[in-house]
């Protein structure tokens, strides 16, 4: 079949529009019952206690390695001292919630979406419908709210690790007081900083959610469907997360005031 | 409630010229056919002949390009999805490939709709193993449906779709890639169900035997199995036919009239 425009841009629309619908239906969702507070738990389970091993890593080496990196640079200014500044200022405002994020989005975002794909192609998802039970509210809904909540707590604890991460190297390698590098990573951080570092996970794990259970529901044509909505789910989340990043930052510089 | 004043309240499926195109595919072309109460229709039709088409939008799982369709009283094509899913729990639907929710064990997927509804525990246990013995699966209430065969897989997801005693029932090729005995297992379930809960219900099937022995056999309590009508008797006259032939309607009678039919379509479909 030849290669219409007119069709590629309807079908882009269409799709955009349809996981518009299912976002929105997911957050109504949880003003109203039935809540599915097991399946909410579940998830919460799943999302954030089996995400902690990696977020942990993940948060420990990227704050080690922002200390090793910043302190090149800042000892040719005779800065050293302000490693802690730079690391925690870094990690809280933008690396914990985006790396985090981005942890969660390879691990869960193709979780979901290749378990409601499988869903999908076999049926189960209209056999769920025919019982007469709605599978966004049974299905998408849960995992919505338990991203959110979880990836709250998870960038927290990101941002934790990282700085214990670069401590470790504030420590060994740069031979920095570990009190003065507390001290000025604690004291550097303003109310606005952690706001802005806490709204983001927020936003971004409903894009995790939404975006793999999306691809998920939409999966067609067998194991070949399920394995490309997982990736496209991956794909899709992680670009949207930084693209959402870079207007949530901007937006919030112009709310809070120059930061 | 249609023009005429009727709602279809009197029968329990009733399909008023119904359309459906997949792009440019003709799936079904103004359709219409009346299934009555405690009557089973059987639909008939090679692969791609829009079967589970209708099955499908009898539940509103799909919608109709145009033509209406009426379920227990209630226009399926003019209600929200949010408005379907209670109509949803008055039937029950048997999927081809059963559709039994993986990660959920036996019990789980029987007790589904049970644990939907709120219904106390106590309850479910006694209609989950109820429903799991008129399907002679009892054993199994602990098993995952990975452990299971295609035909227990068949015979749970029947079990899962009269748990909650229906009003209407769909099966969906029950009997699709089994063997003749398991084959013949399911359909004297089908026939059980038809005749001891009298309930309504469409049958997708590709197997004209099973067609056949649903209009011939009637379920006898005290044996508790199905046995052949006795021979000066009518076949079963609640069993109906309806062939369907690239969306459109070829046939539509008793068991009698097809086997008898004249028309050369149906004469070469009924051929061994």
């Amino acid at each position: 079949m030849a290669f219409s425009l007119t069709e590629y841009a309807k079908g882009n629309v269409l799709a955009v529009q349809e996981y518009s619908i299912l976002s929105w239906r997911a957050f109504a969702n949880l003003f109203s019952q039935p809540l599915y507070l097991g399946d909410i738990l579940q998830q919460m389970d799943t999302i954030g206690v089996g995400s902690l091993p990696i977020v942990a890593l993940t948060g420990f080496f990227t704050g080690a390695v922002l200390a090793l990196q910043s302190a090149n640079s800042l000892a040719r200014f005779g800065a050293l001292a302000f490693t802690g500044q730079l690391v925690s200022m870094s990690m809280v405002r933008e690396l914990g919630p985006v790396l985090t994020s981005l942890m969660v989005a390879g691990r869960n975002a193709s979780g979901m979406a290749s378990e409601l794909g499988s869903m999908q192609v076999t049926e189960q998802i209209d056999a769920m419908r025919a019982l007469g039970t709605d599978p966004t509210r049974k299905l998408v809904t849960p995992r919505l709210s338990a991203t959110m909540f979880m990836l709250f707590f998870l960038t927290i604890l990101s941002d934790l690790v990282g700085l214990a991460g670069g401590s470790v190297i504030a420590l060994l390698l740069l031979r920095l007081d570990l009190n003065e590098y507390w001290t000025s990573a604690w004291q550097t951080l303003r109310y606005a900083d952690v706001f802005m570092g806490l709204v983001k996970p927020v936003l971004f794990g409903f894009i995790i959610s939404t975006v793999g259970c999306y691809y998920g529901l939409s999966a067609k044509g067998g194991t070949q469907g399920v394995g490309r909505a997982t990736t496209q789910a991956v794909v899709a989340a992680s670009v949207l997360i930084l693209a959402v990043d870079l207007i949530v930052t901007r937006l919030l510089m112009v709310l809070l005031g120059p930061l | 409630m249609s023009a005429d004043g009727r709602n279809g309240s009197e029968k329990a499926v009733v399909f008023e010229g119904v359309s459906l195109r997949f792009d440019e595919q003709v799936v079904l072309e103004d359709l219409s056919f009346e299934l009555e109460h405690g009557a089973t229709k059987v639909l008939l039709g090679v692969a791609g002949s829009g079967k589970t088409t209708i099955l499908k939008l009898t539940l509103g799982l799909l919608r109709p390009d145009s033509g209406r369709i009426f379920v227990l009283g209630q226009e399926v094509t003019a209600m929200r999805e949010r408005e379907l899913f209670e109509l949803r729990r008055r039937i029950g639907m048997v999927f081809q490939e059963s559709a039994l929710f993986d990660s959920q064990s036996v019990e789980a997927n029987v007790a589904f709709r049970l644990r939907e509804e709120k219904v106390p525990e106590e309850e479910i246990q006694r209609r989950v193993h109820e429903a799991l013995r008129f399907v002679e699966m009892e054993k199994t209430v602990n098993l995952f449906p990975a452990e299971l065969s295609g035909g227990m897989r068949r015979r749970v997801a029947i079990a899962r779709a009269i748990i909650s005693q229906p009003e209407v029932l769909l099966y969906d090729s029950p009997t699709a890639g089994l063997d003749p005995v398991t084959s013949t297992t399911i359909v004297e379930l089908l026939v059980k169900q038809r005749d001891y809960y009298k309930t309504s219900a469409l049958l997708v099937t590709h197997r004209l035997q099973d067609a056949f022995t649903m209009a011939t056999h009637s379920f006898n309590q005290q044996q508790n199995k199905m046995v052949p009508v006795p021979p000066d008797t009518n076949w079963d006259p609640r069993t109906s036919f309806l062939v369907l032939k690239d969306g459109h309607r070829m046939f539509e009678g008793s068991a009698s009239e097809i086997a008898n039919s004249g028309d050369e379509y149906i004469r070469e479909y009924l051929a061994p």
